[in-house]
């Protein structure tokens, strides 16, 4: 039996049937057609899957679309298209920090969170917020670098804003 | 004039990935698409009784129900040996198991649904009566005599087995003055691609057409697997890769899924998808290395290597993988032993056993980890023995920079290697004087740093005598198409595959140096056989020496072709020109004459003004397969430091190292990043992945929460040198780099945790280095000492 869903994906108002055991993924990937959203292990221990809830980086295959009813999605297509997270593209693009680009998605949304957060994060920082994100291609390492240079230039502008 | 093969230049089509608009198969729907999944063999060994699919073909969704019956007819079987492996042996194969299971997880019956998750209900109720029978899981086990059969069908259990030796090996034990040994234990684990594999097949009964869109490294390979095994005309099967989501050799094998899917769309003539979920993942994919190997080495009194003795033993599951076999890594392991090294003499043993697992075969790498672990640790030994360092016993033994061309005990021709020159450069990074220090005044403080070091020989751009000899259909050649567009800008179609190694970047550099235009004017198309020509694709390192050289000749064809027309518009000589920034350029003035935009208008719209006979066509093909030496190798030298807690056996790696010379470089910002994602897939098997099995042949980590892989937070900064020693064999120069890091970062790893261990005369022969492991080393010394 579907039930109503009714949630703001990438500031959209969506209304849609869905079975209760539908995962958010699922919904997102298979409904909505947004599969920018990865799935690599459907357990939470990967985080290709990552979006953001009400602003908070949560496992897409780990919570049921249900649960996302009057809340607020933001997933990689979003952020690509609010240019929110544009200058941590533009630092992954000059870094190659990223190669088959499956785990790409994920990586964005917990360094965009990281950030948030925690605007002058150390590369042990990083490393360690990136802990749930699991990259087989690149050795982390471009990854790390494009975020901690990502962090300098926003504090640079926020100093030169001043 | 910018060249911009050597530039470090950005991926264009990353950008896709970082804008959430990858190309996956795993995101792709066609219309009427149905979902496949398996039942699986819940045991390891034993015989099918039945299958009762009766309450399953109710449950909601269900279109069909396919068993081997149905499903096997349409499937020619496949075997997993090559002529060239003398004496192999491995039985065919098909889509399902049919009387007899061979391992955990073997597929057994297919449920095609409208959904993946009604089928996954529906397999939940089929029921699968095996009466099951002792497996065979123990490699050594399995080659005693009277050992019960792995797999029925073969002779024996022993699938493979192969002998190199030099005549006076014996002799050179005998005369040592100092003999090192070891046993060495490597764990099975495997590719953990983090896109699991993803096919969708699609047969149009219409045409006759078989499309699949196919997450694979090697398009063409599965072309002609298709068309074979399914008996269609190749001209019918198109194979399309789109975006891969990481391979490393994992997703060029055939697998039981995906020919499933391939069968089952010519029987309900729909398109047919099955993307493996990761616990599927971790029971299908190919396992990789899982070798026992023993080892002694033979050192004159001033430390010179005499000779290597070695008895590689590796189970492979309960059939050899196709096409490329499960033999290729353990063959690969015994002739790349001691391969840096001045080493006259040598003897290599391999057996390849049949288990009850699932197969194991070619992976990043192949066969080099192992050898590079082997040979490395017991050099250590011997510089232990003979009261050298590291870096010095290396000095005294690595093949002389000047001393080329070589040809290796086990058979290897080596065109140019520069181990000595590595070894300075990697000296000047680690400086070694500093971490001693630092290492003796950390110890007094209870802090156990250890660093150690492993020089390599990686195999690169593979030609028909990798595969091709043994009677294996992969092609040895690659293909490249390059035309010029009526308004002049560039297109190059080309056989080599992209799965984020940046192939479509380098291939674009190094077609618009041919053509004096900007890289951003060149687009590349890979991936699909229709559209591309055929060839090898990417695999065992030839994207860039194999495909690189292909793209460079084709584009100078078209250059020729371009200045003869340039020429008869001009009416000048065609030698007195050449391609510069877009146009046509006078050799002696370096004046424009005519521009590529120019030139395409003329061709395309307006031949009628050229002169009589002149070819107007502004496409080209080219077709190159290496010659000269069989292989290009590379080498290197990669070093490690680590920190050990002896209290809890937990290892944090500190920082490594890596010198690497891959010959001319295209691109030195994604060479870079291939060799840190290569050493981090190096250090995961080092210390933390395993593929556990207990002794029904249950794997009991086939979960990303159970089966640990590297994570950011426990990888190390990694920095990078090159040298650069171009081949001769081709006209680019470059060799492959993607085997590099991984060849050996494992073997630094462990000779820096057994160089941290020392005062404690504890020591690690086995991998993964586990916490657990390391305790029992620190226990078996501790008892050692105290109770002699
Ligand atoms: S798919 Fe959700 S964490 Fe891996
Ligand atoms: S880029 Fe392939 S998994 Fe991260």
């Amino acid at each position: 039996m579907k039930v109503m869903l009714s949630t703001t994906v990438n500031g959209e108002q969506v209304q849609e049937a869905v079975l209760p055991r539908t995962s958010l993924a699922d919904f997102l990937r298979e409904d909505l057609g947004l599969t920018g959203t990865h799935l690599g292990c459907e357990m939470g221990a990967c985080g290709a899957c990552l979006v953001l809830m009400d602003g908070v980086p949560v496992h897409a295959c780990l919570v049921l679309a249900v649960q996302a009813e009057g809340s607020t999605i933001e997933t990689i297509e979003g952020l690509n298209e609010t240019g929110a997270a544009a200058d941590l593209q533009a630092r992954f693009h000059d870094r190659n920090a990223l190669q088959c680009g499956f785990c790409t998605n994920g990586m964005l949304m917990s360094a965009q969170a990281l950030l948030e957060a925690n605007p002058a994060p150390t590369r042990d920082e990083i490393r360690d917020a990136l802990s749930g994100n699991y990259c087989r291609c690149t050795g982390y390492e471009a990854i790390v670098d494009a975020i901690d240079t990502t962090a300098r230039d926003r504090a640079a502008r926020t100093e030169a804003a001043k | 004039m910018t060249m911009h093969i050597g530039q470090s230049q950005r991926r264009e089509n990353a950008r896709r990935h970082l804008s959430g608009r990858g190309h996956f198969v795993s995101d792709l729907t066609l219309p009427r698409m149905l979902h496949a999944v398996f039942v699986r063999s819940p045991m390891a060994k034993g015989r099918l009784v039945e299958i009762d699919t009766s309450e399953a073909e109710q449950s909601p969704g269900v279109v069909r129900i396919l068993t081997a019956a149905e499903l096997n007819a349409r499937c020619k079987p496949w075997v997993g040996t090559l002529a060239h492996f003398a004496g192999m042996q491995s039985p065919p194969m098909n889509i399902l198991a049919e009387e007899e299971v061979l391992w955990t997880g073997q597929p057994v019956a297919m449920i095609i649904a409208k959904s993946r998750a009604e089928a996954e209900d529906a397999a939940d109720l089929v029921m699968v009566d095996i009466e099951d029978s002792e497996p065979v899981t123990d490699g050594a086990a399995a080659l005693q005599d009277g050992a019960p059969l792995a797999n029925s069908a073969a002779r024996n259990n022993l699938c493979y087995e192969a002998l190199l030796e030099t005549p006076a090996v014996n002799e050179a034990f005998a005369d040592a003055a100092h003999v090192v040994e070891a046993s060495f234990t490597f764990g099975r684990h495997t590719a953990v691609t983090l896109e699991p594999r993803a096919v969708i097949a699609d047969f149009d009964p219409s045409s006759g057409a078989l499309t699949v869109h196919h997450g694979t490294q090697t398009p063409y390979q599965f072309q002609d697997v298709y068309a074979r095994h399914f008996g269609l005309p190749e001209g019918k099967v198109r194979v399309i890769a789109p975006d891969v989501g990481g391979s490393f050799g994992m997703k060029l094998h055939v697998y039981n899924e995906e020919m499933g899917a391939v069968a089952a769309s010519m029987i309900l003539e729909r398109p047919v998808r099955y993307v493996a979920d990761r616990l599927e993942s971790f029971l299908s994919d190919i396992h990789a290395r899982d070798h026992i190997v023993k080892g002694r080495m033979a050192l004159d009194a001033e430390g010179k290597i005499l000779a290597m003795d070695v008895d590689d033993l590796a189970p492979v599951g309960a059939v050899s993988a196709y096409p490329r076999t499960s033999a290729a890594e353990g063959n690969q392991v015994i002739r790349l032993m001691g391969a840096p090294y001045n080493m006259p003499d040598y003897r290599g043993r391999l057996q390849v056993a049949f288990q009850n697992k699932v197969q194991t075969s070619q992976y990043r790498a192949v066969g080099h980890p192992i050898a590079c672990a082997v040979t490395e640790a017991l050099v250590e030994r011997a510089a232990e023995v003979t009261g050298l360092d590291p870096f010095e016993i290396r000095a005294r033994n690595l093949i002389a920079d000047d001393a080329y061309p070589h040809v290796s005990a086990t058979g290897y021709q080596f065109e140019k290697l520069s181990h000595q020159a590595s070894l300075a450069k990697l000296r000047e990074m680690m400086d070694p004087d500093a971490l001693r220090a630092d290492q003796a005044r950390l110890r007094e403080q209870g802090i156990y740093r250890g660093f150690g070091i492993a020089s390599f020989v990686e195999i690169t751009n593979p030609g028909a005598a990798f595969y091709g000899v043994g009677g294996a259909r992969i092609s040895a050649q690659d293909g490249a198409v390059v035309r010029m567009t009526p308004s002049g800008d560039i297109h190059c179609a080309i056989s080599v595959t992209e799965q984020g190694q940046g192939t479509e970047t380098i291939i674009a550099q190094v077609v618009a140096d041919q053509l004096g235009v900007s890289p951003e004017r060149v687009s590349v198309t890979t991936g699909d056989t229709a559209t591309t020509p055929s060839g090898g694709a990417t695999w065992a390192c030839r994207g860039a020496g194999i495909g690189g050289e292909t793209a460079l000749r084709a584009g100078r064809k078209l250059r020729e072709r371009i200045l003869t027309l340039a020429g008869a518009l001009l009416q000048a000589d065609p030698a007195t020109l050449r391609l510069e920034d877009g146009a046509v350029v006078d050799v002696a003035t370096g004046e424009a004459r005519i521009t590529l935009e120019e030139i395409g208008r003329v061709a395309t719209y307006r031949p009628d003004t050229l002169p009589d006979g002149v070819d107007h066509s502004l496409t080209v093909a080219h077709h190159f397969a290496p010659s000269g030496y069989p292989f290009d190798f590379t080498n290197g030298i990669q070093g490690s430091l680590v920190e050990v807690d002896v209290e809890t056996g937990i290892v944090r790696i500190l920082k490594h190292w890596v010198v690497e010379d891959c010959g001319r470089i295209i691109n030195p910002l994604l060479v870079d990043e291939q060799i840190r994602g290569g050493v981090v897939q190096g250090l995961g098997p080092a210390f933390f992945e395993e593929c556990q099995y207990d002794t029904d042949g249950q794997l009991t980590n086939g979960s990303l929460a159970d089966y640990l892989v590297p994570m950011a937070c426990e990888m190390p900064d990694i920095e990078i040198a090159h040298i650069e020693t171009p081949t001769e064999d081709t006209i680019l120069g470059a060799k492959g780099v993607g085997e590099a890091g991984t060849a050996a970062a494992g073997a630094a790893a462990m000779n820096a945790v057994n160089d941290a261990l020392r005062p404690f005369g504890a020591r690690l022969t086995q991998t993964p280095m586990t916490p657990l492991r390391i305790l029992d080393a620190l226990d078996a010394a501790r008892k050692q000492r105290t109770d002699p």
